[in-house]
Parts: C-alpha cells; structure tokens; sequence
C-alpha cells in the first residue's frame, strides 16, 4: 500500500510537468492506421477499462482484439464503413501527452491531412508493406513537408504477410527516401510493423532482428517538438483591447513567438508606432517577462491607437507590412478558386478582404512537379499570389508557423476556402515596389480618403495620419502615410509630397513620384 | 512584485491553458453576443476559470447560461448561487416552462424525450430568447467517441441543429466564426483537455467544486445497476428498491435521478487523481442518459444538444 501510495504521488508529480507533443497520423484506407492507433492508445495506457470490455465484446470470439474498433467514430461512418473526418485521440506517457489528428484516406484526404498537419510537430505515414510507396504515399509525404512538418516516421505495416523480409523494407524505404529529398526533412525514420500483431509499436520485435531504428512508440517518445520559438522574434498579435476602467488598457493575446519584458523597445504594427511595454499582467498579477505560448496582457507606455489584428513587435526585429504575397494554397471548398468570388483572408487575429489570387502554378503532390493552372479545386494545391485590400504583417511560415499561416474565407457563404502557408518575403516593403512617396500631405480628411482609396487600389499600403511623427512612424516601418494638415500647420516633414486634389493630375503625380 | 519565470518549456496544462484563452478571446472578440454555458459541473468550472484568467482585470464580456432542468442535485444550486455571487457573474438561469407545466420529468418520459424537452430544447429556446450567437460548452473530445470530429467552433444551422458534414475544416489556431443571421456556434475551449488535466487543473489552480464530486456518505437506491443518491423528495421508489446509506461520490454531474455515483473513499482533489490514476473507468458510463442506444449522443448533438 505505501508503495502504491508513493508510485501515485510520483505519477501526479510527473504530470504536472508533461510536455505537449501534436501528431498527425496519415495512411490510405486499410494500411491499417485505425489498428495502429487501437494498439498506441492501448499500450499506452490512454483507454479505459470498459472500451476495452466493449471492443471485446464486438470482437468474435477467438479472433485476436480488432483494435481498429478503439478509434471508431461518428454513426454515419459506420454505417458506410468509412471514415470520413478528423478526429482527434488523446494519449500519454509517462514524459508527454499526445493529441493525434487521425485523418482518413479518400477523396477529401488532402483537405483533411492539411488540417491535422496544420498544428502537427510530426507525422507518421502507414504504408502497406505488399503494396509498397504509392502516388498517394508520395502525396502524404509532401503535403507533410508543405505543411512545414520536418520530423516523420515512416511505419511500413504489415510485415507479418510479407514474412518480415528486410528485402522488401529496404526497397520501399530507398524508394521514399528518393522521392522525399527535396522536401528537406530533417528526421525521416523508417519502422518495419505489424500494428495487427504488436511488432516494433511499443516494443521491438524479435521478427525483426536487422532493424535498428527503434519502434513506433519510441519515435513518438523521442521526436523533437516543432515549438514555437521563445527565443525567436517577438510576435504578439492583438486579440482584443481590454477596458474596465478609463485608467486601463490593456491589450489581450498570446504570444506567437519571443520573449516580452517590462521596458522593452515595442512598435505597434501596421501604423508603425514606437513605444515601450509598461506592464504585462497576468491573472496571477504582474509579470516580468513573458514569452511564448503565453495567454497575457501587455500594457503600453504611451495611449496609441492599438485594435485587434494590431501586432506588437521588438522595435529593431519587426517585420514589414505587406499588402500582397506569394504562398502556397491547399484547395479546401467545394467550389473552386474564382475570381469573381469574394474572398477574406485571415492571419493571426488579422481579417482583410482579398483583392486578387492568382494561381501561378499547379502543384502535383505525387511528383512534386508544377503545372501551369488558372484555378484550384478541392484539394488542390498551388502557388499564388495574393493581394489584399489591406496590409496584413506575415513572416515566411519556414520561420513561424503562427505568423507564416492564413485561411481564405469565402465572403458569400462563410466557408474556409483555401489554407495558406506564406513563402520566402522580399526585404523590400510594397512600396519600394510601387514608387509611391513616403509621406503625402492632404488638406483635408475627405482627400486623405481618397488618396488612400487610390494607393491601396495601386498596390500600395496607406494609413491617414494626423501628426507629422505618426507620419515618420508609418513611413519607417513602409507604409504611406497619408497626413491630414490643419490649418496653419506650416511645416512639412521634408520627405512629404504635397497633394491637392483639385489638380485633376494628382493621380499620375503620386503615380510618378519617387520613380524619378 | 513580478513573478519570475519558472521555466522556457510550459507544462502541458500550461500549454492547454493559454491555448483554451486564446480560443475564449476570439470568440469575444469576433462575435456579438456571446454566452458561456454554465453547468455547475468541474468542466464548467475550469471553463469559467479559463474566461476569467483572459479578461483579467475586466470582467467576463459574456454572461453565464445555466439549463435548468429544476432536477439538478441541491448541492449544485447552492454551489452556483453563492460562487456567481462571490464573483460578480452575470447568470442567466432558463427553465423549458411549458415542458415542466405539461409534467414532463425523468420518471414518466424516456431519456431521450425529457432531454429533448428539459435540455435541448431549453437551450435553443434560451439561446434564441438571449439573441445569443456564439455558445462556449466544456466538452472534451475525449468524452466520447462521437465528440473525437467535434471542432473547436462548431457550426450550427438557423435551427441551432449540426450536420456532422458541413463543418468547417480548422487549421492552426485560425478560426472561421463568421456567421450568417440567426445562424450560430458552439465553442469548446476545452476540446484538447482529458478528464485527468481538467482535474489536476482544478487541484493547481483551486478552482472550487461542488462537493458532490467528493465521496460522502449519502442516501443511495440500487437501480439496473446504477447507484442513485435520492437527493429529495419527489424521488419515485420502486417496490422493493430500499434507500441506504453508501459512501459515494460522482464523476459527472447532472440530473439526480439520472446520475450514476460510485463508491468511493476520495475525499479531496488529490485522493480524486490517485483514484483515477489506479483504475481507468471511462467517465461517461455514470451518465445514464448515454445508455439508451449506442451513438446516442451524436442523436442528441444532431437536435441541438451539447
Ligand atoms: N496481417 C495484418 N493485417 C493488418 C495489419 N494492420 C491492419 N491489418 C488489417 O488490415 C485491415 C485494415 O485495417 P484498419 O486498421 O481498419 O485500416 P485503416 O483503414 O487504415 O484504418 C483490417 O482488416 C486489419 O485487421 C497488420 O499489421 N497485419
């Protein structure tokens, strides 16, 4: 008993400080990933005493447990005997808690293996050792790789019906090795399995005597976790501005990547507005220093304009504004990209409506090549380019998963249309490229209006400005800053280019500025 | 003043945590009208917790909805009634009135028919009569089978009814919860917490619980195998059923004549997880009304249901 007593209090001691490991779980119908799964959950300890009185039940007498019947889902996949969606399943060890995104093999797969590697730190990929590498094996692997997973096992199953012949292993896994180079993964294992019988998933098998590379179980417990960066950038974008009182105003996120402390240097972006973080508060009270994945509340030293979809950055590491991009879309709606649809899209805590997606090219996920393409389907997927109505601040998602993501958002009927992973950014801003000047100065509210209508409508950022210093601000951080005088303000910050638009010519002026 | 940084890696609670914060304040932020379903049980009270912790030091932007169905256990309105109070909560308490006025009760009518009208009904009629378009639950996905497809915003149609195939796909921590009119969602921040991080959550926290959670003796009746506490009077014995007294606690809470409790000896939070830690039962089986038919639950999900 004391002993028992001492093992539960170690068990809860080790608890409270697991690490949180995301995994998605890719194979074709019948490779065999619901009994691989059965059999993770039931190794592992993560199901209870009556599910598996229950499977027992429903399994026939003298059969071996069917431990596919563990991750058996909604009824109307049971009727048709498919699965048909993601479904998350939960287990743990004694160093991590797991939450697996099981996502199914069929004609929606893409989509749903998009959306369970969207969140994942590593991937496992079945395979059926008789049927070897498939188109659709090279398809889980490279929509993995797109996904930005780096780490993946590859468990070739069923090695019980082709005799644990290391032959046949080694073929597939040179096959797949070839076929994934270029998609720069940094940990590729290969594990020889028979989820039906138990080899190499949560001990090595004695069937198996030429492999080395550890079992299933084993690269769960071991693989490296794709965290966001504490040490990284600081990225923090506004959820929601917190107001009880007029002597409060706190802003409300979670931080994407870096560290926060009291007194840092901070810019408030898009406007580009330096300030410094007077306070982070937490429910617990004051913090000195907070960093990521925290849930907190930073207060600024100076009242500036901060609104949900604002992102708070280190003065000397923020990243640029930027109105359009280059990424690469998976397809997830029914009706294809088009372009007299209206699209949304939304990054971090950002919505901003789309001005155009072009598809410059089709991918083809079975050979990694590109094929030139005017549109997307359903689970298609391809490098566009997308322009937006207003800036959104990304970073490439090969550096942060957080900051490098959008969804487009189908105006019309509300569906999430298309996934999106931002690609390598140019140093430059937009506006570099637009040759708009840095700062315009306005007579009026009504002109600044119109003014920053036609720089958005040229590709370019804008943000109506009061203050010649709010005006420098923008234009440090590449946005024009379009400024409204009052009357008897004299002096021009000397970058400022002066527009009045009952010149019927201010369009080709603005258009031609800077170009010289 | 300040509290130091423990650690650069957080624990997993720490992770669901801000994660579950996160989710809360989008809801906040994109929706109107928002409101927290309010249970009474340990999930609510970690949820409420978690909406707390994210608008600290403003107060909760929503107000709570409590389901009334007038047979929750004693110990459970007084519980809700001092900690709404002690907090400053805005609570909203809906009963189905016409439902209770034409009798329907867990004795006459079947699970699924007093559900239909106590529960499901009850909340469409309070979610249509408050205007409200965004409700938070404290399912876990790990409850049931049916719940492991659930998504973290779950769409619901003008007749706040789920159609298991036209959810939308949820990538990242980028949430669509843009709405039509009179449509709405339910939202579960706690989708990714198990049983055991809601319960040593409660523990690191000292998040209050009811005490029915904890193993006392009170007055149990044996039925087809479920151990009924005959919270009061209006409990219909059978012939021959006898009421005795048996040390027991629950693990869910709900509807009295329909909660199975179980014998236990845990008298605090941690007796709770070292009990839990040694067996594994799962923790849907004290729910009586899961038993009527296998996927019942996805049914009741169907017709608006949590
Ligand atoms: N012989 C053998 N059969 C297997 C193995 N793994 C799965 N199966 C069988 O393959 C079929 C499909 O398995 P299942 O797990 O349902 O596949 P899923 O469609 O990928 O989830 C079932 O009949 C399993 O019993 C294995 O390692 N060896």
């Amino acid at each position: 008993m004391a002993v028992a007593v001492r093992e539960i209090e170690e068990q809860l001691l080790i608890r409270t400080g697991k690490e949180l490991v995301r995994l998605v779980i890719i194979g074709s119908v019948d490779d065999g990933k619901s009994t691989l799964l059965g059999r993770l959950l039931y190794e592992a300890g993560g199901l209870y005493d009556d599910q598996i009185a229950q499977v027992r039940r429903a399994t026939r007498n003298g059969d071996p447990i069917d431990f596919s019947l563990f991750t058996d889902g909604l009824k109307a996949e049971r009727e048709q005997g498919i699965t048909i969606d993601v479904a998350y399943r939960y287990f743990e060890t004694d160093r991590r808690k797991f939450i697996v995104a099981d996502t199914p093999g069929h004609a929606q797969y893409t989509r749903n293996m998009a959306t369970g590697a969207s969140t994942a730190d590593a991937a496992i990929i079945l395979l059926d050792a008789r049927l070897g590498v498939l188109p659709q094996t090279r398809r889980h692997a490279a929509i993995a790789g797109l996904l930005g997973i780096r780490r993946l096992a590859v468990a070739v199953n069923k090695m019980d019906l082709v005799g644990f012949d290391e032959g046949v292993f080694r073929r597939h896994q040179r096959e797949l090795e070839r076929f994934a180079a270029p998609l720069g993964f940094a940990q590729l294992s290969f594990i020889p399995v028979s989820a039906r019988l138990g080899d190499n998933v949560a001990e090595a098998s004695a069937r198996t005597p030429w492999h080395r590379g550890g079992t299933v179980l084993g690269f769960l417990e071991s693989v490296e976790t794709a965290r966001e960066d504490a040490q990284g950038p600081l990225r923090f974008p506004v959820q929601t501005v917190l107001r009880p009182h007029l002597d409060y105003r706190g802003l409300a996120g979670q931080i994407a990547s870096g560290t926060v402390s009291v007194g840092d240097e901070v810019v408030v972006l898009p406007s580009g507005t330096k300030t410094s973080v007077r306070a982070i508060d937490s429910f617990e009270g004051p913090l000195a220093q907070a960093f990521a994945p925290m849930s907190v509340v930073l207060r600024l030293a100076h009242e500036v304009d901060v609104s949900r979809g604002d992102l708070i950055a280190h003065a000397g590491a923020a990243p640029v504004p930027r109105s359009s991009l280059e990424g690469i879309v998976v397809w997830l709606s029914e009706r294809p990209l088009d372009p007299r649809r209206v699209y949304l899209l939304k990054h971090t805590t950002r919505t901003v409506p789309v001005r155009a997606v072009a598809v410059k090219s089709r991918l083809d996920p079975e050979t990694l090549g590109r094929h030139p393409a005017e549109s997307l389907a359903l689970n298609e997927i391809g490098n566009v380019m997308v322009q937006c109505g207003r800036p959104i601040i990304p970073d490439a998602y090969a550096r942060n998963r957080a900051t490098g993501a959008f969804i487009l958002i189908d105006a019309l009927t509300n569906e999430t249309a298309a996934a999106g992973t931002v690609g390598e950014l140019a140093a430059a801003a937009d506006n570099a490229e637009t040759g708009a000047p840095r700062i315009v100065a306005v007579e009026d509210v009504a002109s600044a209006h119109e003014v920053e209508r036609f720089l958005s409508g040229e590709g370019a950022l804008a943000a109506i400005v009061r203050t010649a210093a709010a005006a420098k601000a923008c234009a440090a951080a590449g946005i024009v800053a379009v400024l409204v005088r009052r009357p008897g303000d004299q002096a021009l910050p000397d970058d400022a280019m002066a527009v009045d638009l009952r010149n019927a010519a201010w369009r080709e002026a603005l258009r031609s500025a800077d170009r010289a | 003043m300040s509290h130091p940084i423990e650690m650069q890696e957080i624990s997993h609670l720490r992770r669901l945590e801000a994660e579950s914060i996160h989710i809360i304040r989008e809801v906040a932020a994109e929706f109107a009208r928002p409101v927290m379903l309010y249970s009474i049980g340990k999930d609510s009270q970690a949820m409420v917790h978690l909406a707390r912790k994210a608008f600290h030091p403003a107060p909760l932007p929503f107000p709570l909805l409590h389901i009334d169905t007038t047979w929750k256990f004693r110990d459970m309105y007084a519980f809700r009634d001092r900690f709404v109070a002690e907090h400053g909560l805005r609570l909203i308490v809906h009963r189905n009135q016409r439902a209770l006025d034409e009798g329907i009760n867990p004795f006459d009518h079947t699970s699924q028919k007093y559900t239909f009208a106590l529960k499901t009904q009850a909340l469409l009629q309070a979610l249509e009569q408050g205007g409200f378009d965004a409700a938070f639950g404290g399912a876990r996905r790990d409850e049931e089978k049916s719940r492991a497809k659930e998504r973290v915003f779950s769409f619901r149609d003008r007749n706040g009814q789920w159609d298991p195939r036209n959810q939308r796909p949820e990538l990242w921590n980028l949430y669509n919860g843009r709405i039509d009119k009179g449509e709405s969602i339910r939202v579960f921040p706690l989708s990714n917490w198990s049983e055991l991080d809601v319960w040593q959550y409660v523990q690191l926290e000292r998040i209050p619980v009811v005490p029915l959670y904890f193993a006392a003796e009170r007055p149990v009746v044996e039925r087809e195998g479920n151990l009924i506490v005959v919270d009061d009077g209006r409990y219909r014995l059978r012939a021959g059923e006898v009421v005795r007294p048996r040390r027991v606690r629950f693990r869910t809470l709900g509807c009295y004549p329909l909660s199975g409790a179980m014998e236990s000896d845990a008298v605090s939070v941690r007796d709770l997880l070292a009990e839990m830690l040694r067996s594994r039962h799962s923790e849907r089986q004290g729910r009586v009304i899961d038993h009527d038919e296998e996927g019942s639950m996805e049914t009741k999900k169907r017709e608006g249901y949590f």
